[in-house]
């Protein structure tokens, strides 16, 4: 009877001391909530569960589209949102104090599929005029001009766009936009926009899906898709005349110039010397003052560590995964914006 | 007789119990037994009532329900372009302009498309099983096969047409020197009409399968071969059934998204022609939803979904007409 008695009580305790340990355990360690962009998302996954396995904070980020993060931001329904592009003025009236933290850049490759996979060179004003639909034989002239040493099929460019919202057709319209006037007052820049011409393909799978079956097709993609398939890559004439080839360092280098305070900058055709012309940042956006809902001081405590950790020694895993990492000036900025995250009106970071 | 068969012709469910049938051709009133009058089994009696009730018009409220959430969210769109949104051609994200006809035309265009290639298929498939092989381990083994196919997932289709459809057309454009493009309005109306032939074929074998073999006999009697019989007595007989089949076909074709988006070439444009790329409204809805910033945009989408709605009420309103028109001559 004793026996069975201190037998149980033993195991009552034993429980009741898991039940305290397991309580005190998920008091200590937080959970962030985030959502948005689908093209950090590989990335994001591995530096969320490194930072997990380091510091014992949970980070559920759930991939649902630019948009989509920057809405449940809006509604106060997630810690942080994520995105390709920077939110606009009007977007951002909408709400109390929204920050941008650049967390790495991408880039969109011009890909094609002519005949023996030749490297070509192309110019802003040829890329602009192919997507117009003015320049449409793979012979043509101007595109003859930049690469004298191929032999050039006489062949129809078939264009091939992206059909959904996309953060990547943001970053190559805005290019064009920035490139071409008659391609800024006709078309403009968007996630989906009104396209001359073409066929549209549903992510970047569809697109190269598409590109590699239509021969003579041209489409864009993001730098880390093409390298993971060895896509051809057309290396593109910069604003400061040098031919750039994509890859994750000239990436990088567009974001060697200027960048403003608040980082909300499109790097497309940038000035700098080795900057690859199609590249921009992905952000993550949070409320610069963090006392809403019913949030206390650690949680925000918490998202802020986290953030400084992603733009510090989260930035080695960036090139493993082919994203490019942000260039000092970058990490600066995200540093002080960083310091500007209040709660009730402190600083949060230590 | 023939009233009866069209009462219950199954416009609404794809595999129809064999029982029923019989039922059906045998007069159902004589084999109803009486319910009992008192006792306990009121209480249940009534208790089963409210529950068919409840359900019946839980139905009702719902599907009011989805009308008058899809209009609630699409209102920002509707007060803006008014009807101009049914007829514009225009569907501009950063201008903020929005037209719905390419995708209204896409729609309707791929949807009847398919019913067309489909029907001789599927009126062929019913015949086979419902006249010519109705019993018999190939025949369940092919009406099982066939109904297999409606249940295979959209996307496996929409990878088997881009995969093998699509080269198809590509190699037949090339030889009639035709832009090469392979997907477009040909490529998604014939993914579509294999997908549908599953309906409209297991429906129409219901109903061939139905047609009383007095009729039949009286005609075989009367010197009759079997595809004069299959001519002037099955297919006229059972044609308000089959044309039922044909509906809920079409229905299903309107509302197809995946396979569509990835064959049809997503191309935002009026086109009346199968070879150009060109897009749906189910299509569309599905790409651009998720990263639509902007309320107008997104209301506008809504509002796409909305028309969608409307357009499979009106296409299975004129179905029934038709259905009614047909058993009553």
């Amino acid at each position: 009877m004793t026996n069975r008695f201190r037998g149980s009580s033993f195991i009552s305790a034993v429980l009741a001391a898991s039940f305290i340990f397991t309580g005190l355990a998920h008091g200590a360690k937080d959970e962030l909530l985030g959502a948005g962009a689908t093209f950090p998302y590989p990335l994001y996954s591995k530096m969320f569960d490194v930072y997990h396995k380091k510091t014992g904070v949970e980070i559920n980020y759930q991939s649902i589209g630019s948009g989509g993060g920057i809405r449940q931001l809006q509604n106060q329904t997630v810690d942080f949102g994520a995105t390709d592009a920077f939110m606009n003025e009007e977007e951002l009236k909408k709400s109390s104090e929204i920050l941008h933290i650049p967390t790495c850049l991408g880039a969109v490759v011009i890909t094609y599929n002519i005949p023996g996979s030749p490297q070509l060179r192309m110019s802003s004003d040829v890329v602009a005029d192919i997507y117009l639909g003015k320049i449409n034989t793979w012979n043509d002239p101007r595109i003859q001009k930049l690469n004298p040493d191929t032999k050039l099929p006489k062949m129809k460019i078939v264009l091939v766009h992206r059909s959904d919202g996309s953060g990547t057709t943001f970053i190559f319209t805005d290019y064009l936009s920035k490139v071409s006037e008659n391609w800024k007052s006709k078309v403009g820049r968007g996630k989906s926009v009104k396209w001359p011409t073409g066929l549209g393909a549903k992510g970047n799978e569809g697109v190269s899906g598409l590109v590699k079956q239509l021969p003579g097709s041209i489409g864009y993609c993001e730098l880390a898709y093409t390298i993971q398939n060895k896509m051809p890559r057309a290396v593109l004439k910069n604003a400061a005349g040098n031919f750039v080839e994509p890859t994750l360092e000239s990436t990088s280098n567009a974001a060697a110039g200027k960048i403003p305070p608040d980082t909300r900058v499109s790097l497309t055709n940038t000035d700098a010397e080795q900057g690859y012309p199609i590249a921009g940042f992905t952000w993550i956006i949070l409320y610069r003052e963090q006392n809403y809902g019913s949030r206390n001081k650690e949680h925000a405590q918490t998202l802020v560590d986290m953030l400084w950790w992603m733009t510090h020694e989260g930035q080695k895993f960036t090139k493993p995964l082919d994203y490019a990492p942000l260039p000092q000036p970058a990490v600066d900025a995200a540093e002080s914006i960083l310091k500007d995250v209040t709660y009730n009106g402190k600083t949060v970071l230590k | 007789m023939n009233a009866a068969l069209t009462q219950n012709s199954p416009v609404h469910d794809t595999v129809v119990e064999e029982a029923d049938a019989r039922a059906v051709v045998e007069g159902r009133s004589s084999s109803q037994p009486e319910p009992p009058a008192r006792g306990r089994f009121e209480t249940g009696e009534s208790v089963f009532r409210t529950i068919l009730w409840a359900s019946a018009i839980g139905m009702v409220v719902l599907l009011g329900g989805i009308l008058l959430t899809l209009i609630i969210q699409s209102f920002p769109a509707i007060k803006e372009f008014g009807l101009a949104f049914v007829y514009s051609t225009n569907w501009d994200p950063v201008a903020g302009e929005f037209g719905a006809l390419p995708f209204l035309a896409g729609t309707l265009i791929t949807s009847f498309l398919a019913i067309i290639i489909s029907t001789p298929f599927s009126l062929a498939i019913s015949l086979f099983l419902g006249e010519y092989f109705r019993e018999g381990f190939l025949s369940s083994f092919m009406r099982s096969m066939i109904e297999l196919l409606a249940g295979i997932p959209s996307v496996i289709y929409g990878f088997w047409a881009l995969f093998y459809l699509v080269p198809l057309i590509r190699s037949f454009q090339m030889q009639f020197n035709i832009p090469p493009y392979g997907v477009g309005i040909l490529a998604a109306s014939a993914i579509l009409a294999v997908m549908i032939i599953p309906y409209s074929a297991s429906i129409a074998r219901e109903v061939i399968s139905m047609v009383p073999w007095g009729l039949k006999e009286a005609a075989y009697s009367l010197g009759s071969t079997r595809f004069e019989v299959v001519k002037k007595i099955v297919i006229p007989y059972a044609r308000s059934g089959i044309f039922a089949g044909m509906i809920l076909a079409l229905g299903r074709a309107l509302g197809e998204t995946m396979a569509v988006t990835m064959v049809i070439g997503n191309r935002n444009r009026l086109t009346f022609d199968i070879f150009s790329p060109a897009n749906t409204m189910a299509s569309v809805i599905a790409n651009e939803f998720t990263e639509a910033t902007g309320d107008l945009y997104l209301a506008s989408l809504i509002e796409i979904g909305l028309l969608l709605f409307v357009v499979s009420m009106i296409t299975n309103i004129i179905g029934k007409e038709v259905i009614k028109r047909l058993s009553r001559n």
